[in-house]
Parts: C-alpha cells; structure tokens; sequence
C-alpha cells in the first residue's frame, strides 16, 4: 500500500524537505503543530517527520502514536542543532525494554 | 505465598494440576519469547542509536547550509525555486511480523523524473550555497528513510518487550507459586481426611469386639 511523507515543523526548517518530494507543512505554533499531525494520521501517510523544537512542546500527542505502526513520528533536528529529544527517547525505550539503560 | 480460596476436593487438585501445567507451559513459551526479542532489540537499538547520531549531524548540518544560503536570497524566490519538486518519494508501508510484533517494513522508492538535470531550478535567483545545501540533504535522505523504519521497529519492540516481561514476572512469581502451594495444601487436606476415616474406621470395629 502506497504512503506518503510528511515533514511538519517550522518554515525554515522544513522547506529544505520539498525539493526532496515530501509533503510539506509549516506549522507556526504548537497548537498548530498538533492539528496538522492529528489530520494527517487520519490520512495514509507512512511517516511523519517532526522538528524537534516543536515535539518539545506537544510530548502528549507523539506519545499517542507511539503504539500504532503507522504513521511512524520520527524526530529531525532544526537548523538551531539538535535538542536531544530524539536520542532521548530510544534511551527511554531501551530503559523502558531492557531495565537499564546498556547503550 | 497466598493460597487459591478453593474447596479441597478432588476435583479441584486435578483442575489445578491441569492449570499448572499449562501455566508452565506458557511461562517457557513467554520466557523464550522474551529471550529472542530483547535479542533482536539489542542488535537494532545499537544500530537505531549509530544511525540517529549520523543523520542528526548531517541534517544540522545540511539544514544550517540552507540558511545560510536562504539569508542570501529574496524569500519569495526560495519559494518560487521549491514550489514543484523535481522529485517524489513513495513509500510502501508492509507489515512484519517479529516474534509476533507487527513492525512496519519501509520500501522506498524515489522517483527522479530527469535524473541529468539535477536541478531544476534558473541559475538566476540561485546561488551555489543552495546548490550545495540541496545536495547534501538529498544525500542523507536514505538514512534517513533508514532511520524512520528502525525507530519505528524499535518502539514497538519496546513496547512489547515490556508487555512480555510483565507476563512472564507475574506467571514466574505470582501464578505459578500460587497454584503450587494450593495443590499441596490440597494433598495435604485430601491425605488427612484419609487417615482420619482410617481411625475412625478402626474405632468402629474395636468397638463392636
């Protein structure tokens, strides 16, 4: 089955992306950032990928598609570097599989 | 160890003699499950974790180069130049089965349409830096699909790692022992009552002589 890419973070961040051939949606806010990833999950894209300055602000719905195999939400960072939020989580996941953390 | 409220009958021993052994049962079939996932987690939240660290400098660095390059030019151009993308990434979503864990398995394929005219933008409102910034990010895009798949993978492997765990610890430590030490109090209660109906029997007939 044929899926799409999306990238959502902000306009800076995200147009690189374009030329690549992937959806791409600039969101300006959180609350902004929330609906766009809400409405595309409704829709058949495969991945999502989101800036990390903007997951920052809503954990609760990454935290959400977590457990569904699709879409994947994978963390890029921005152009400011990267905040670490992404290494963190397969911390927590190996934390969260294994007991401790063996990395 | 608290034992099962059950009666302590016959029919109850062998009803939990037939839970033990599925329980056991289950416990081994869960352990070995347990065993080969957290083998293949390691492997790929290893590589998850090599990955991430590559793409995450790269895509900075890409990104900083866009800029950089952005900062030079009027931004109404930059969104002329990226209005239609010379290319288009499809993905094909199947789902794997690992250990009775559905992960995704990601096939990308990307569609150049004229793969010699690598850019398909004018020369004129252009410069080098976006060229270069372009290049890089296009380079990183396998890895980047590479990435997402074995994230994706490894999150729910996580996932399910735990969920196996709890099950085993609560067979290994709670229902097993439980069953255990009702089957013995059972024993114990069915062997009394026999000798205490020998007695008896042999009250009765000392009685009668």
């Amino acid at each position: 089955m044929a899926h799409k890419i999306a990238v959502v973070g902000d306009k800076d961040s995200v147009l690189p992306f374009k030329i690549l051939g992937f959806d791409v949606f600039a969101a300006s806010t959180p609350q902004k950032a929330r609906e766009t990833i809400d409405s595309l999950a409704d829709k058949d894209y495969g991945v999502i990928y989101l800036t990390e300055a903007m997951a920052k602000e809503i954990p609760d719905t990454i935290k959400r598609y977590d457990a569904e195999v699709q879409p994947a939400i994978i963390l890029i960072p921005n152009h400011k570097g990267s905040l670490n939020i992404g290494k963190d989580r397969i911390q927590d996941n190996v934390e969260k599989a294994v007991g401790q953390n063996i990395l | 160890m608290a034992r099962l409220n059950v009666k302590p009958t016959r029919m109850e021993l062998s009803n939990l003699k037939d839970r033990l052994a599925i329980s056991t049962r289950g416990h081994k079939l869960l352990k070995d499950k347990q065993d080969e996932l957290m083998r293949q987690f390691i492997d790929l939240i290893r590589e998850n974790n090599k990955l991430r660290d590559e793409v995450e400098k790269e895509l900075t660095e890409a990104m900083r180069a866009f800029v950089v390059a952005k900062s030079l030019l009027n931004e109404s151009f930059i969104e002329e130049l990226f209005a239609i993308p010379d290319k288009s990434v499809s993905l094909n979503i199947e789902e794997k089965n690992i250990m009775s864990v559905m992960v995704p398995e990601m096939n990308f394929s990307v569609n150049e349409d004229e793969k010699e005219s690598e850019m398909q933008y004018g020369l004129l409102n252009s410069n080098s830096e976006l060229d270069d910034s372009i290049d890089r990010i296009s380079n990183i895009l396998p890895k980047l699909l590479k990435l997402s798949e074995i994230e994706k993978t490894c999150q729910l492997m996580a996932d399910e790692i735990e969920k196996t765990r709890r099950r085993v610890n609560a067979l290994e430590y709670l229902k097993i022992p439980q069953l255990k030490e009702t089957i013995h109090y059972i024993q114990m209660k069915l062997e009394e009552n026999e000798r205490a109906s020998i007695t008896r029997i042999m009250k009765v007939k000392d009685m009668g002589t």
